[in-house]
């Protein structure tokens, strides 16, 4: 039993960086019914980033951990922020009235693209983490351990998601986000600047994958140029889980995923742990293509 | 009346233009011979390099293979599937498997593998058929990547895990060993030149008009009575089959098959193949076998950037021209009988009926 409440740990930790990513996934789909295949290399973005910040330049050291943490953060959401506007601005704001095959290949090259200039920059093999970066602590909490470092990742990615729920559901231009998701030409009819809710789309959908980026870099201690791909497929799954589009059902496909993967790796077989996210993606799709949270339902016939 | 309508003037122009096709089909005629003979003009150059640039043409001439079977299904229906990878590795590995085990010979696996491919094909693409657009794609990358992982961990004992399996014997046909690369080269080629074959009267067949309208107007298709589903469903047999013969080709040409040659990476591949040169032009896929994987290979001495390069050139592609290199060209259908024969005196309402 204490085995199992430690995985539960593990993957609601697991989770909420599939939550953090998938928002990215869920938020474009919503606003421009288009998969943004490269989200995961702007994932992938954020942890080399940071890499640069804590490892190269050792923030952590001269600024010790909770400021260099802090402000590497900002610094990877604002970088990875401004990639995925340029990226918007290149490879799919050019294709807004084209062909949805069209997009989706734009999409993929944009994802090759970036995946090898990550590749070019900082090389093929894995790059270690600073990994003292936050002490080493175990807390004993009734039997269970519960290190630090997975509450650290948990809290950060929920108060992120929690102020993106606020900014979507209690402000104006949240407001428009949505109006926009529903009905595109509607939302123009009522005044809502879609071009603009898409590039405000695109600055937190990338900022938000950058952060879950650093997480996992701070995390795991060790990064690699193709990180981004099965990340990115993963937290996609979690995105559909919980209903694409929906943003609160991306946050709680995500955890699901999470718990599902870390679950199923102790319970039934690690080696086919990957497969799990792919074979739960298929069967939602099959038998509730609306996701567990459903708002708008899949084209289907 | 204009003259271009005037009977006379319409066959003249069909004749002039007849003739031009004429011409351009001799050289494409002429285009495929020379690249035939590539062997014994290398052969008698005494290129050095021979073996190393047949073996690249009959690589580009396997993804060919692999590119047009991927057109039936996404080219002509319309279907975005992205895991053709995965068909791809079921023939490949029945073949091995036969071959290793039962030790039969590559040529006896090969329909095997395509009524592998293809039944595999058929039980994985039931239920997720009529999901449509990306929903489709995104299920199809999900089964490649379970695929994958399945052969990595040596399912039913078959795969031999993450290493694979090494020693597949080479194809004999009729008491010939195919072991060299011009062997192969022909081999490989002369399947390409049946596919396209097979593949063009397809496509002008009931079926293949079925696959049109479902591609152009799948609801308008469904209205007019054509069963989409099963269309859909034999356009994504055909295709698996088609890769899972490819696949035995594949395993007797590497001799040795590993997961590391059936991923999601692949499935992109043969994707891009056939969107970039001409999504539903069998030419264009050809064209788009040869850029795709033979101009990296010309740039061998950039091979960090080449990549990154394909990457930025899709997306350009993709803003420039979407429709592809050599995309297919309109069909024309002829008319039973001119309108004006039929109905002398109703000359007004013609305007626009003589449609292509």
């Amino acid at each position: 039993m204490a085995h199992f409440v430690e995985q539960i740990i593990f993957g609601l930790t697991v989770g909420s960086v599939y939550a953090l990513i998938a928002l990215g996934y869920t938020m474009v789909y919503g606003v421009m019914k288009l998969i943004n295949f490269a989200h995961g290399e702007l994932f992938a973005l954020g942890a080399f980033v940071g890499y640069i910040f804590l490892v190269t330049l050792n923030w952590g050291g001269l600024l010790g951990p909770a400021l260099a943490i802090g402000c590497v953060a900002i610094i990877v959401c604002v970088a990875t922020a401004l990639a995925g506007h340029a990226l918007e601005r290149v490879a799919y704001r050019p294709l807004r009235h084209s062909d949805r095959l069209a997009a989706v290949v734009s999409a993929l090259g944009a994802s090759i693209f970036l995946q090898n200039v990550i590749m070019v920059v900082w090389g093929a093999q894995y790059r270690a983490f600073n990994a003292s970066l936050l002490p080493t602590i175990v807390w004993r909490v009734a039997g269970q351990s519960v290190p630090l470092i997975r509450v650290f990742v948990f809290l950060t990615a929920v108060v992120t998601m929690a102020g993106l729920y606020l900014f979507i559901n209690r402000t104006r231009f949240g407001l428009a986000i949505r109006a926009a998701a529903i009905d595109q030409g509607a939302a123009k009819l009522m005044g809502v600047d879609v071009r603009k809710v898409i590039a405000v789309v695109f600055l937190i959908g990338p900022a938000l994958g950058g952060l879950a980026g650093l997480l996992v870099g701070i995390y795991y201690g060790q990064i690699n140029f193709n990180m981004g791909q099965m990340y990115g497929l993963k937290a996609f799954t979690a995105a559909v889980i919980g209903g694409i589009g929906n943003i609160g059902g991306a946050m709680i496909g995500g955890l699901l995923l999470g718990l599902l993967e870390t679950l199923g790796d102790a319970y039934i077989s690690g080696a086919w742990k990957d497969a799990l996210a792919f074979v739960a993606l298929i069967l939602i799709l099959v038998f509730r293509p609306t996701g567990i949270l459903p708002e708008r339902v899949a084209e289907k016939l | 009346m204009s003259l271009a309508r005037h009977p006379l003037a319409q066959s003249q122009k069909s004749q002039r233009l007849d003739h031009q096709r004429h011409d351009f089909r001799f050289l494409q005629i002429a285009g495929v011979g020379l690249f035939l003979a590539l062997p014994f003009i290398f052969a008698s150059l005494g290129l050095t390099s021979a073996p190393y640039i047949l073996d690249l043409l009959s690589m580009i001439g396997l993804y060919a293979l692999l590119a047009l079977s991927l057109n039936v299904i996404l080219g002509m229906a319309g279907l975005f599937h992205m895991g053709h990878a995965a068909f791809f590795a079921v023939g490949a590995y029945v073949t091995a498997n036969l071959n290793l085990t039962y030790g039969w010979s590559i040529m006896a696996t090969l329909p095997v593998a395509a009524v592998a491919s293809g039944f595999m094909a058929l039980l994985v693409a039931f239920p997720v058929i009529h999901l449509r657009g990306d929903y489709l794609l995104i299920v199809t990358i999900g089964i490649v990547e379970i695929v994958k992982i399945a052969l990595t961990n040596d399912i039913f004992g078959w795969t031999g895990g993450p290493n694979g399996l090494i020693g597949v014997s080479r194809p004999v046909i009729f008491g010939y060993r195919v072991v060299k690369p011009h062997d192969f080269f022909y081999l490989i080629w002369l399947m390409v030149g049946i596919s396209t074959l097979l593949f063009h009267w397809l496509e002008n067949s009931r079926f293949g008009r079925a696959l049109k309208y479902i591609k152009e107007d799948t609801v308008a298709a469904e209205g007019m009575g054509v069963n989409t589903t099963a269309y859909k469903l034999m356009a994504f047999v055909i295709g698996a089959a088609w890769a899972g013969m490819a696949g035995t080709i594949f395993a007797s040409k590497m001799r040795a098959i590993s997961p590391e040659s059936f991923t999601f990476g692949e499935s992109v591949i043969m994707f891009t193949i056939v969107i970039l040169g001409g999504s539903g032009h069998q030419k264009g896929v050809i064209l788009g076998a040869f850029l795709v994987m033979g101009l990296p290979e010309l740039f061998r001495q950039f091979q960090d950037t080449r990549l990154l390069v394909y990457g930025a050139a899709l997306v350009a592609m993709m803003i420039f021209r979407p429709q592809g290199l050599w995309p297919p060209k309109p069909r024309l259908y002829r008319l039973p009988a001119p309108y004006d024969q039929k109905y002398p005196g109703e000359e007004k309402l013609k305007d626009g009926d003589r449609s292509c």
